[in-house]
């Protein structure tokens, strides 16, 4: 689970990561306000919140000198359809506001931290490069990026995390605070079951102080139900309606750009058949995995949210009944398209427990379904259906 | 031979009266030696009890002591899955297989820390389990579709196990063994490790390697292979098509930061010579080719 810069702010600020005073806003009066709030005589920052990265570049992040152009960035900002490297080419409309007090920068600097599946550790990543992605520097000159594998008993210990700092160029009057945040960041990324921890830049201030201008979270989904503070913070504006949708019956789905809509039991599996279909020519429209127990409602949910996008012009199912058996799945199918009342070309390659059972109640169905002997069948006959 | 698991492996089902775990224990009893070697169950606040025939013990410990088990199935809920493996390795066993889909990557993390310089290995979590055709099933998958014979495999995905499986049944071409590594970031065998033990397994003769998007297991494996394998090996990875930054249903499913692509894995196989297939429907074919 994403959540915006101002909250992951707000989350490490508990931890004692310090961060530039803000207040999130969502008008352009409450963005004025708010500045005014902060000091009278600014600069103040106006900052998209939207979950992709890449805001600044997109127009997303103005420096603000006096309360009018507060007001005049705040109007552009809010409302407008952001578009940045991370996000649709239509751009992701601007909601939210973070308005916060100008940090006076003397260096710009990189920490963040993911779990490396290699040593099943955490691995916090420091760089000198800050305000770059971090890919880009990992490209380019590798050797900038200082790493260290957390042991999971001992946590990041203040001798790595002060090693850490000296290495991005940290000068010795700010270690010991610079300590302090990076621990503090990496206590807070494990507390808070985190996926990813970014602050990029974390910056030095004219001052000697060491403070996180920017900040990016993401969460395990998998631990999010002992962290109901964090699952409150969920912005569902910010996410896929379809995807939404899907989560609720408990099917994984996510939206593409083809035309041939695919319902599949087992995410390998779903993969695999949007891959099939493109080596026959066709196009995938998702990715949608109805797992081990699909029901006839899930069936029937996963129909409507394929068929909730216009673009497909034929449907594909692939399933292989193991414990699942294909009568049910049959039976599922059938009812789901008589319910949505289906008008597209459905292809069907069932294989697996009591295939033959699923096949005739396919077959007798009444409906037009074009079965299929096996998954290459499958995808030749639904890439014709969907060009025709 | 077979790896891992034969007729003479002794297991404990750990979540034994659960819904998940009463229905696959069930089919796993009812799988050629399954009533010999489903020999206990554990659910805390059920000792004494009994399932199909099965006694369910309180702990791990007292299961295996009570009835010399060495290897233990989990079908325990996410929340309490990462607790169900640390008391399988403190008893001591051999093998643990944890089924479980959903555990928080923090408990694996400290789970797996846990189990270093033990000697306990560790398939899955989030996997179909472990079978040896003809011998015993330990997991999910349905049985029926394998078949005894030569051939290992090894993957990340569960249906698409099946389909590998069920090609090579189709074709005539058993299976020696077939591991269920499981679609998490964090977890126990990889494939490389799987590798190995197919390598020196007399039985098994070629491998089907079934890998997915995410992490650098495949080319890891494949590296090793390039100058030790000794057998036949077709690869097929899932996820060609599949966008960067989501997560495609497996929690380790995942490209991030341009990492883990199909592409750029299916290149190192190549690399290191390994038989590759963009094909699904082809992995039974290829690997029968690879056999001539």
């Amino acid at each position: 689970m994403k959540i915006h810069e101002y909250q992951a702010k707000e989350i490490l600020r508990g931890f004692g990561v310090a961060t530039p005073r803000g207040v999130a806003c969502f008008t352009v009066e409450e963005a004025v306000k708010a500045a005014q709030g902060l000091g009278a005589s600014g600069p103040w920052v106006v900052k998209a919140q939207i979950h992709a990265g890449g805001r600044g570049k997109g127009g997303g992040v103005k420096l603000a000198r006096s309360l009018d152009e507060v007001r005049e960035y705040a109007d552009k900002i809010l409302g407008m359809h952001l578009i940045t490297p991370q996000t649709s080419p239509e751009g992701q409309l601007v909601r939210r506001l973070l308005v916060e007090q100008g940090v006076d920068i003397a260096k710009e600097l990189y920490v963040g931290m993911v779990v490396d599946r290699s040593s099943q550790r955490v691995v916090v990543m420091a760089s000198s490069e800050g305000g770059m992605e971090i890919e880009e520097v990992a490209a380019r000159s590798p050797e900038k990026i200082h790493k260290v594998f957390v042991d999971p008993a001992a946590g990041l210990t203040p001798e790595e995390a002060a090693g850490l700092a000296r290495a991005i160029g940290i000068p010795e009057a700010s270690v010991a605070e610079a300590v302090g945040i990076l621990r503090a960041l990496h206590q807070a990324f494990v507390e808070t079951d985190g996926g990813l921890a970014e602050i990029n830049p974390l910056v030095l201030t004219g001052a000697g102080k060491v403070v996180a201008l920017d900040a990016k979270m993401n969460f395990d989904d998998n631990a999010l139900f002992r962290h109901p503070e964090i699952l409150a913070l969920r912005d569902l504006d910010e996410e896929d309606p379809a995807e939404i949708e899907a989560s609720r019956f408990g099917l994984s789905y996510i939206s593409l750009d083809g035309n041939i809509g695919c319902l599949v039991n087992g995410a390998g599996l779903a993969m695999a058949t949007m891959d099939i279909i493109k080596l026959y020519g066709g196009e995938p429209a998702n990715f949608l995995d109805v797992g081990g127990g699909a029901t006839t409602e899930k069936v029937t949910e996963a129909f409507k949210l394929m068929l909730s996008n216009p673009k497909v012009h034929a449907i594909l199912v692939n399933i292989f009944g193991g414990i699942m058996r294909c009568d049910v799945i049959a039976t599922g199918v059938v009812e789901a398209a008589r319910q949505v009342k289906l008008k597209v070309p459905l292809v069907v390659r069932l294989e697996g427990t009591n295939v033959e059972l699923g096949k005739q109640i396919l077959a007798e169905s009444g409906l037009a379904i074009i079965p299929a002997a096996h998954m290459a069948d499958a995808a030749e006959k639904v890439v014709r259906a969907a060009g025709a | 031979m077979a790896i891992l698991i034969g007729k003479n492996t002794k297991v404990i089902t750990q979540g034994i009266t659960g819904k998940t775990g009463s229905f696959h224990t069930v089919q796993c009893l009812d799988y050629a030696h399954g009533r010999e070697c489903f020999v206990a169950g554990v659910n805390p606040g059920k000792g004494g009890q009994s399932f199909e025939g099965v006694p369910v013990f309180e702990t791990v410990k007292e299961a295996k002591q009570r009835t010399g088990a060495n290897a233990s199935v989990i079908y325990v809920p996410p929340p309490f899955a990462a607790a169900a493996i640390d008391e399988a390795v403190d008893a001591g066993l051999d093998l643990v297989i944890c089924i479980t889909e959903g555990i928080p990557v923090r408990d694996m993390i400290r789970t797996r820390h846990r189990m270093r310089g033990t000697p306990t290995l560790l398939v899955g979590p989030n996997c179909p389990g472990v079978i040896t055709p003809g011998a015993i099933k330990i997991g999910i998958m349905p049985g029926h579709i394998h078949k005894p014979g030569s051939i290992g495999v090894v993957s990340r995905s569960g249906t698409l196990t099946y389909e590998a499986v069920w090609q090579l049944s189709e074709l005539g071409l058993g299976q020696s063994t077939c591991v269920g590594i499981g679609g998490d970031p964090v977890n126990g065998l990889k494939h490389l490790d799987v590798m190995k033990m197919f390598n020196d397994d007399p039985q098994t003769e070629a491998v089907i390697m079934v890998g997915e998007i995410g992490g650098s297991d495949e080319e890891e494996c494949a590296v090793w292979m390039k100058s030790h394998m000794k057998k036949p090996v077709v690869g097929f990875i899932a996820g060609i098509t599949a966008p960067p930054g989501k997560r495609m249903g497996h929690a380790g499913a995942i490209i991030s930061g341009g990492k883990g692509t199909a592409q750029e894995k299916l290149a190192v196989m190549e690399e290191c010579g390994i038989q590759i297939t963009r094909n699904p429907a082809e992995m039974g074919k290829t690997l029968m080719k690879s056999l001539l």
